[in-house]
C-alpha cells in the first residue's frame, strides 16, 4: 500500500530524513520509534503533505501512485489520515460543520453520496460513543479550549469518522494518561482491518501494549536503522536507544 | 485659503437653512444650530495633523462640493428595499431616503407607550423631550463632523421608551441613498432615550441604490437609563463611492448594559466613532465590530470608551479583514476617570491582511486617572494561520474552501456576539458574500 524509497527531506537548510525506506502493506500495523529529533514527526508530516518540508530525493508511492505529487486534500480523499501530534485550535470553525464538510469532500471524491445533517450526526454520535468523546465537543470550535487528552481523542474520533485506509498517528500517546491511552487504543483497534494499514509513530513503548504492532522500526538520525517484530519495542523500552545507536554506528 | 473655502460652502448653505427652519417652527433649535455652525467654522475639517485623525485624510470629503438632496418621495419603489430586510424578523422599520423620513416605505408597529418616529416630527411635537436630550451628549465643540451634523440636523429617528419598556421587536433604521446626478450630503440624527429598566435593539443601517456619491454624516445619541439593556447595530454597506462618518454617543445610567455592534463592509471612506460614557456605577459595555475592506476602501474605527463611574466593565473586540489596497484604522481610546475605581476594561483588535498592499494602523490609547483599575489591550496583525489551513486540508477540504472557512471563522468570532439570530444570520450571509470563495461556505451557517 505504502512504499517509501530512499526518502530525503530538508527543513530549511537542515536535512532531517537522510534516506528512509519503508514498506507497509494493507492489514499491517507498523510502529516507528526513535528518540526525539530522529525525524519521526517529519516523516509523518511529509506523508500528510506538509509543505514546510522539502523533499530532496527519493519517492513515496501509495497504491502505486506518486503520493508526493498529491495536494494534502487529495491525499485525504485517497484515504491518508494523519493524527496530529499538536492538533491546531481553530476558533470560530464549528466542529460539526468542519467534520461533515471533510467527510463529504472525501465521499464526493470517492463517488459516494454526500451525507445530510441527520445521517452525519448519527454516524458521529456512534463514533463518539466508541471513543468516549463528549458530544458537546461537536458544538464547539475545532480543538478550541480542548484539554490535551480531548485533542488527541478528537483526532482519533475524526479518524474513525473519515475511515481512512492509511492511518498515521504522530505521537498520539504523548501526554495521555493510562485511561485515555486505553480509549485511544480501543478506537484504533476498532479500525484494524485487512484493507487498512496503521503507522504508529511513538517515542514510548507504552501505547504498543494496547495497539500490538506487526512491525517495529527504529528511526535514528533520519534513517531506519533497525526493524523487527513487537519484541523490539519491549527491548527498546528496557534498554533504551543507546544500543541501537551503537549498532548503527558500527554498521555505518 | 482652500480650507476657508471648504467651510464657507457650509456656512453659506447654513444661512439658507437657518431662514427656512425659522419659518418651520424650529426656532428653539436655532441657538444650538448657530453655535454648531460657528464651531464648525472655527474648527474646519480635521487634518492628519490632528492626533484623532492621524491615519485618515478627510480631504476627499472636504474638497467635494456636496449638494443637499432634493426631496423626491416617489423613489424608490418598495420592492427595491427587499434585499435589505432581515428575513424572519419583524422590525419597526423607519426608512429614510436621502436623509428624509419616508412614511410610505416605513412600517411602524405601535408598541404601547413607546414613541417611534421621525426626528423631524419630534422637533415640533416632542419639544420637551428633545430640549432635554438632543445635543446634550454628542458634543460638537471638539468634533467638526458632529458640529456640522448639529448645524444641519433635520431628520432621523426619534425613539422614546418609557420606564420598564421591553421592546422585543428591533427598530430598524434604514438609510437609503439613491443615485443622484451630483454628490449629496445628509446629516442623519438619531435620538434614542430609554428610561429606567428598558430593553431594546436599534439597528442603524446604511445602504445605496445605484452608484451615486453620497456622504452620510450621522450622529446617534443613545441614552440608557438605569438598569437598561440596549443593543445598537451599525451596518455600513453603502456603495464604494459613498462617504460615511457615523458617531454613536452612548450615555449609560447605573447598572445598565449596552452592546454596540458594527459591521463595516461598504463605503469609500468610513469613520466609525463609538463613544460610550459609563456615567452610572456598575455598567457594562460591549463594543464589538468587524470591518472588511478591499479595493481602495478606507475604514477608520475610533473608539472612545469613558469610564466615569466605579465598578464598570467594558470589552472591545474589533476584527478586520483587509484585501486589495485598502486601509483601516483602529484607534482604541480608554479613559478612566478619577472616581472610576474597580474599572475592568479590555480591548482586543485583530487584523488579517490578505494582500501586500493592504494596511492597518492600530493604536491603543489608555488614559487612567484612577488607581484601582484593570485595563488590558492587545492588537495583532497577521495572515491566515498556515497551520490551520494545513489541518483543514489534511482532512479533505480543498485549499480555497479551507481559506474561506478560516476567514469566515475570523469574522464569525465577532458575529457570534450578536444575540439576535436573524440579524446575525443575515450578516453572516453578507460576510460570506464578501469573501473570496465565500460561496464555498453555503451550508456552514
Amino acid at each position: 500500500m505504502l512504499e517509501i524509497k530512499k526518502l530525503r527531506v530538508k527543513a530549511g537548510n537542515h536535512e532531517i530524513l537522510k534516506g528512509v525506506d519503508l514498506k507497509v502493506n494493507a492489514g499491517e500495523v507498523h510502529s516507528i520509534m526513535g528518540p526525539n529529533g530522529s525525524g519521526k514527526s517529519t516523516l509523518a508530516q511529509v506523508l500528510a503533505g506538509r509543505e514546510t518540508y522539502e523533499v530532496t530525493a527519493g519517492e513515496v508511492t501509495y497504491d502505486g501512485k506518486n503520493l508526493l505529487e498529491m495536494a494534502p486534500e487529495v491525499r485525504a480523499c485517497e484515504g491518508v489520515f494523519m493524527a496530529f501530534q499538536y492538533p491546531v485550535e481553530i476558533p470560530g470553525v464549528n466542529s460539526t460543520f468542519f467534520l461533515k464538510a471533510a467527510l463529504n469532500a472525501i465521499r464526493k471524491f470517492r463517488g459516494l453520496e454526500e451525507l445530510d445533517a441527520m445521517d452525519f450526526l448519527s454516524l458521529a454520535k456512534e463514533k463518539m460513543k466508541l471513543l468516549d468523546v463528549d458530544e458537546k465537543l461537536l458544538n464547539r470550535s475545532v480543538n478550541e479550549g480542548f484539554s490535551g487528552g480531548e485533542k488527541k481523542r478528537n483526532e482519533i474520533f475524526q479518524m474513525a469518522v473519515l475511515e481512512p485506509r492509511l492511518c498515521i498517528m504522530d505521537e498520539t500517546d504523548s501526554g495521555l494518561d493510562i485511561d485515555a491511552l486505553k480509549i485511544v487504543a480501543k478506537g484504533v483497534n476498532s479500525l484494524r482491518s485487512p484493507e487498512r494499514a496503521i503507522v504508529v509513530v511513538t517515542h514510548y513503548q507504552r501505547l504498543l501494549n494496547y495497539i500490538i504492532p506487526d512491525f517495529v522500526h527504529v528511526l535514528l538520525d533520519g534513517r531506519i536503522v533497525k526493524s523487527g517484530g513487537k519484541e523490539l519495542a519491549l527491548e527498546l523500552e528496557s534498554k533504551g536507544y543507546g544500543w541501537v545507536e551503537a549498532e548503527a554506528a558500527v554498521s555505518r | 485659503m482652500a480650507v476657508r473655502q471648504e467651510t464657507t460652502r457650509y456656512v453659506e448653505s447654513f444661512d439658507q437653512l437657518d431662514t427656512h427652519a425659522a419659518a418651520n417652527g424650529q426656532a428653539w433649535l436655532r441657538p444650538i444650530r448657530r453655535a454648531a455652525i460657528a464651531r464648525f467654522s472655527e474648527l474646519g475639517f480635521p487634518t492628519t495633523k490632528d492626533e484623532d485623525w492621524r491615519f485618515t485624510s478627510v480631504a476627499p470629503i472636504a474638497q467635494t462640493a456636496f449638494a443637499r438632496p432634493v426631496d423626491d418621495q416617489a423613489k424608490p419603489a418598495p420592492h427595491e428595499l427587499e434585499p435589505f430586510v432581515f428575513s424572519g424578523l419583524d422590525c419597526h422599520r423607519l426608512v429614510f431616503v436621502n436623509g428624509r423620513y419616508s412614511p410610505r416605505l416605513s412600517s411602524l408597529g405601535e408598541p404601547p407607550g413607546v414613541k417611534v418616529g421621525s426626528l423631524a416630527r419630534a422637533i415640533t411635537a416632542e419639544r420637551g423631550l428633545l430640549e432635554r436630550h438632543l445635543g446634550q451628549y454628542a458634543g460638537f465643540h471638539e468634533d467638526a463632523f458632529c458640529a456640522l451634523n448639529t448645524a444641519f440636523l433635520e431628520d432621523g429617528a426619534f425613539v422614546y421608551l418609557p420606564r420598564g419598556t421591553v421592546l422585543e421587536v428591533p427598530i430598524h433604521l434604514l438609510y437609503v441613498s439613491t443615485e443622484t446626478a451630483e454628490p449629496i450630503i445628509t446629516h442623519p440624527r438619531n435620538l434614542v432615550v430609554a428610561e429606567e429598566d428598558c430593553q431594546a435593539t436599534v439597528v442603524e443601517d446604511y445602504v445605496s441604490l445605484g452608484d451615486g456619491v453620497a456622504f452620510s454624516n450621522a450622529v446617534t445619541e443613545l441614552v440608557v437609563g438605569p438598569n437598561g439593556v440596549l443593543s445598537h447595530y451599525l451596518i455600513e454597506r453603502e456603495s464604494v463611492q459613498a462617504f460615511n462618518v457615523s458617531t454613536l454617543r452612548i450615555q449609560q445610567g447605573r447598572s445598565s448594559s449596552v452592546a454596540s455592534h458594527s459591521v463595516l463592509l461598504g463605503g469609500a471612506l468610513v469613520r466609525n466613532n463609538v463613544h460610550p460614557v459609563m456615567a452610572g456605577e456598575g455598567c457594562d459595555c460591549l463594543i464589538n465590530g468587524l470591518y472588511m475592506a478591499t479595493g481602495r476602501q478606507h475604514m477608520d474605527n475610533y473608539m472612545k470608551v469613558e469610564h466615569a463611574s466605579a465598578h464598570c466593565g467594558s470589552r472591545q473586540f474589533y476584527h478586520g479583514i483587509l484585501d486589495g489596497q485598502s486601509r483601516a484604522v483602529f484607534h482604541g481610546r480608554i479613559i478612566v476617570h478619577k472616581d472610576a475605581q474597580k474599572t475592568d476594561a479590555k480591548q482586543t483588535n485583530r487584523n488579517l491582511l490578505l494582500s501586500e498592499d493592504a494596511q492597518i494602523d492600530t493604536k491603543p490609547q489608555l488614559e487612567i486617572y484612577a488607581d484601582d483599575v484593570k485595563c488590558t489591550h492587545g492588537a495583532t496583525i497577521g495572515q491566515i494561520n498556515p497551520e490551520a489551513i494545513f489541518y483543514l486540508r489534511s482532512r479533505g477540504m480543498a485549499k480555497e474552501a479551507a481559506r474561506a472557512l478560516l476567514l469566515f471563522a475570523f469574522a464569525e468570532e465577532c458575529l457570534q456576539r450578536m444575540k439576535i439570530e436573524p440579524i446575525r444570520k443575515y450578516l453572516e450571509g453578507l460576510v460570506a458574500k464578501w469573501l473570496p470563495q465565500g460561496m464555498l461556505l453555503e451550508d456552514s451557517r
